[in-house]
């Protein structure tokens, strides 16, 4: 498997570094991990605007779900109907296709991510446009359609206010829910000032408005709406899309084309499974009863409509993912509904931060999926930033057993590629352990070597550098406690 | 440009290989051999059926009592938290106070709105300058208008949403492309909970959908910045229900 990220010509200058490996491409993705980790880790200005954040989450969130009478109740079912859903993925595909073409919707399979975005500059092409309107899409960063779409010279305007934000900094998503999340207001401030020559102002609402006056007529002069799905519904052919900001409704009723699109694992059995979904994906994933808006697509303009669009494409990306399917150990990670709960509780996402891991996918889901749908001993430095804590299986609303599959992807990695040194010095542990006499000796030998450590402490020479390099290592007694507990006289 | 079929024979033949392997049930691990060896499907959807699990549903959302006040009172509450405004006329003399209320205080000189029972009535109450939508309208002059106003499908307690679809509420852009969305509806239109407003889609519009549906839970907002809630980011900044 190739090792290097996809190659994409990035126009100089443009919102298009939406890349994975956007800090320095060459770079490998395990080195700019340990990289970017070290520095932010240390960077208390980010921590703090990361707990403040995710502070008011946690608060929204447990409000929200202790108002459900069976929480526990609610995610058994959920994680049900959504095995039940990728467990008969293609029957509930083509019956979503079927319905769905019926009221004059166009279908697109696209196997890699060349296809959907060959398809999508084809038809945009194709209806001679020019001027783009996008609503938040996870799976057009997947893709990198920004990139693709700018290349051919079109106008690309993402209208989330998150997604806006970081498309001005030409930088990714730092969390895939909360895009703008490690910026703080007198960033963005200055950020619109430099961008958009607006004034200096240190009111969220005030930003808000700026965003909100540029986009306006961004809708109306649009010809393409691009907006992702966060359900697909096999039993009358609709896509659901949840926000809050109401800029995904603008995007799909303004403009004369829209185009979806979605990974084919998005797909549930029945509409009213929605009265399930829809509910514990906005208390999971912002700590609110229900999002702003939630829309059903069920096609373009029908006839005796007053508005909406006269093409609606909805393109089913594979990428990677029926890969995963055929992992039936970690399947269950295709039932993610992308809530983000698990990157908002994890402690290596809190403190390393959600550029670090260089991925569309951040927290512990993006380190499950990332090597399956890209390649395993690229990306598997991401199931080893993990604390094994679990706080991400036990948030998760559909019951994916993220912390296991963290173990699971270690297991797969060194099965497939042992690393040659691990298994040594494994091997040099084992014998030494059943030394006895030798382990009683390296007992008493360690306060005195530990005497003359300060000589190389916390330098390259240190044989304990990965740990004393940011942290202190324990006094070793000089008393052992087998000494101790012989002196105690417990032992008869 | 067609699909080509390779792509999507590909795809549906890589998920049939996929599956030969069934996968273990939610809860368990793989590995363990019980679920594992299980022969079929068997989960609360394919065991109770849709409408069991539709009713099951019910005793794991939020619950929202029994009774019409109790699911106004709850609206009324939800409405305190999402900053909607909530007004519950005592009668079509009341609703038209209240939209002559609402005309002076917001300074409203033009609405946008589709023809309705309720809409209609409201035209006439306010007596203002009309972008009526029905017959197709220039958007720039819809983002003129101080409101939208438009009806609904239902109302949803539990959530403190309008249902609404492009059939009852004037269109896909109406209801988010003015400052203001005010929405009228009637009392028998308040609905409990969620699974009652998918039973009603299900029953009003069987196979014939319209093509936009959904919920509206109050104004529009945005928590990007710092997560602090700001309201009107791209659609309304104020949202009005009068229930009459």
């Amino acid at each position: 498997m190739a090792i290097a990220p996809e190659k994409i010509e990035v126009p100089a200058g443009s919102g298009a570094a939406h890349d994975d490996n956007f800090h320095n491409p060459p770079e490998k993705p395990s080195a700019q991990f340990h990289h970017d980790a070290d520095e932010k880790t240390a960077d208390l200005r980010h921590r703090e605007l990361i707990q403040s954040a995710l502070g008011k989450y946690y608060v929204a969130r447990a409000g929200k779900q202790s108002k459900f009478q069976n929480w526990g109740a609610a995610r058994q079912t959920a994680a049900e109907v959504k095995w039940e859903a990728v467990g008969h993925l293609d029957q509930y595909l083509r019956e979503f296709e079927e319905k769905i073409t019926a009221r004059g919707t166009k279908v697109f399979w696209a196997s890699t991510e060349e296809e959907a975005r060959d398809y999508i500059v084809g038809v945009i092409k194709d209806a001679g446009a020019r001027r783009i309107i996008k609503s938040k899409t996870m799976t057009g960063e997947e893709i990198h359609l920004n990139a693709a779409l700018e290349k051919e010279g079109f106008e690309v305007a993402e209208s989330d206010l998150g997604e806006y934000i970081v498309q001005l900094r030409e930088e990714a998503p730092y969390h895939f829910v909360f895009p703008a999340m490690h910026l703080s207001r007198g960033e963005i401030s200055d950020l619109f000032r430099e961008k958009l020559g607006t004034a200096a102002t240190d009111s969220p609402e005030e930003l808000t408005m700026i965003a909100r006056e540029v986009m306006r007529e961004k809708y109306i002069a649009a010809d393409v709406g691009i907006s992702g799905g966060n359900f697909a519904i096999a039993e009358t052919g609709m896509i659901s899309i949840t926000e809050n900001e109401g800029n995904a409704r603008l995007s799909v009723s303004l403009p004369k084309i829209h185009i979806a699109i979605m990974g084919i694992e998005k797909v549930l059995p029945k509409m009213s499974d929605l009265a399930l979904f829809l509910p514990m994906l906005a208390t999971a994933g912002a700590g609110q009863a229900l999002t702003g808006y939630n829309t059903l697509l069920g096609g373009p303009k029908q006839e005796g409509e007053i508005d909406g669009p006269q093409e609606f494409h909805v393109v089913l990306l594979d990428n990677g993912r029926t890969k995963l399917l055929a992992d039936p150990e970690q399947r269950d990670a295709l039932s993610c509904i992308r809530c983000g709960a698990c990157l908002n509780v994890c402690p290596i996402f809190k403190n390393v931060g959600g550029h670090t891991y260089g991925t569309t996918y951040q927290g512990p889901i993006g380190s499950v999926i990332t090597p399956h749908f890209k390649e395993m001993q690229t990306w598997k430095h991401l199931s080893s930033a993990s604390s094994l804590c679990g706080a991400c299986t036990e948030t998760c609303p559909v019951k994916i057993d993220l912390a296991h599959h963290l173990l699971q992807n270690r297991r797969n990695a060194a099965t497939q590629k042992p690393v040659w040194w691990e298994k040594w010095a494994m091997k040099g542990f084992a014998w030494f352990m059943n030394q006895p006499r030798l382990y009683r000796l390296a007992l008493k030998l360690a306060p005195l070597a530990q005497a003359f450590h300060p000589l190389v402490k916390g330098r390259r020479l240190d044989p304990l550098y990965v740990w004393t390099a940011g942290r202190e290592f324990p006094k070793v007694k000089r008393e052992t406690f087998k000494d101790f507990w012989a002196k105690r006289g417990n032992l008869g | 440009m067609p699909t080509p079929t390779s792509s999507r024979e590909a795809i549906l033949s890589a998920i049939r290989r996929a599956l030969a392997v069934p996968a273990p049930k939610p809860g368990h691990h793989a590995g363990e051999s019980e679920p594992q060896q299980e022969p079929q499907f068997e989960n609360t959807f394919s065991i109770l059926g849709q409408e069991a699990a539709t009713s099951q549903k019910r005793t794991w959302l939020p619950p929202v009592g029994e009774s019409w006040d109790e699911w106004a009172d709850l609206f009324a509450a939800n409405s305190l938290d999402l900053k909607t405004q909530w007004i519950l006329c005592a009668d079509e003399a009341d609703l038209k106070t209240q939209l002559e209320k609402l005309k002076s205080e917001n300074g409203w000189k033009k609405i946008g709105l589709h023809r309705g029972e309720l809409t209609d009535l409201a035209a006439e109450t306010l007596g203002l300058e009309n972008l009526y939508v029905d017959g197709g309208y220039d958007a720039h002059e819809l983002e003129k208008c101080d409101a939208g106003i438009t009806q609904c499908d239902a109302l949803v307690a539990q959530t403190g949403s309008i249902l609404s679809t492009n059939k009852s509420a004037g269109g896909r852009v109406l209801s988010i492309l003015p400052p203001h969305h005010v929405v009228i509806a009637r009392r028998e239109q308040l609905l409990p909970d969620l699974p009652a407003a998918f039973e009603l889609m299900q029953q009003k519009y069987g196979d014939k959908y319209p093509s936009l549906m959904g919920f509206i839970t109050g104004p529009s907002r945005t928590g990007d910045i710092e997560r602090i809630l700001v309201l009107g980011a791209h659609g309304p900044k104020k949202l009005t229900i009068l229930c009459v």
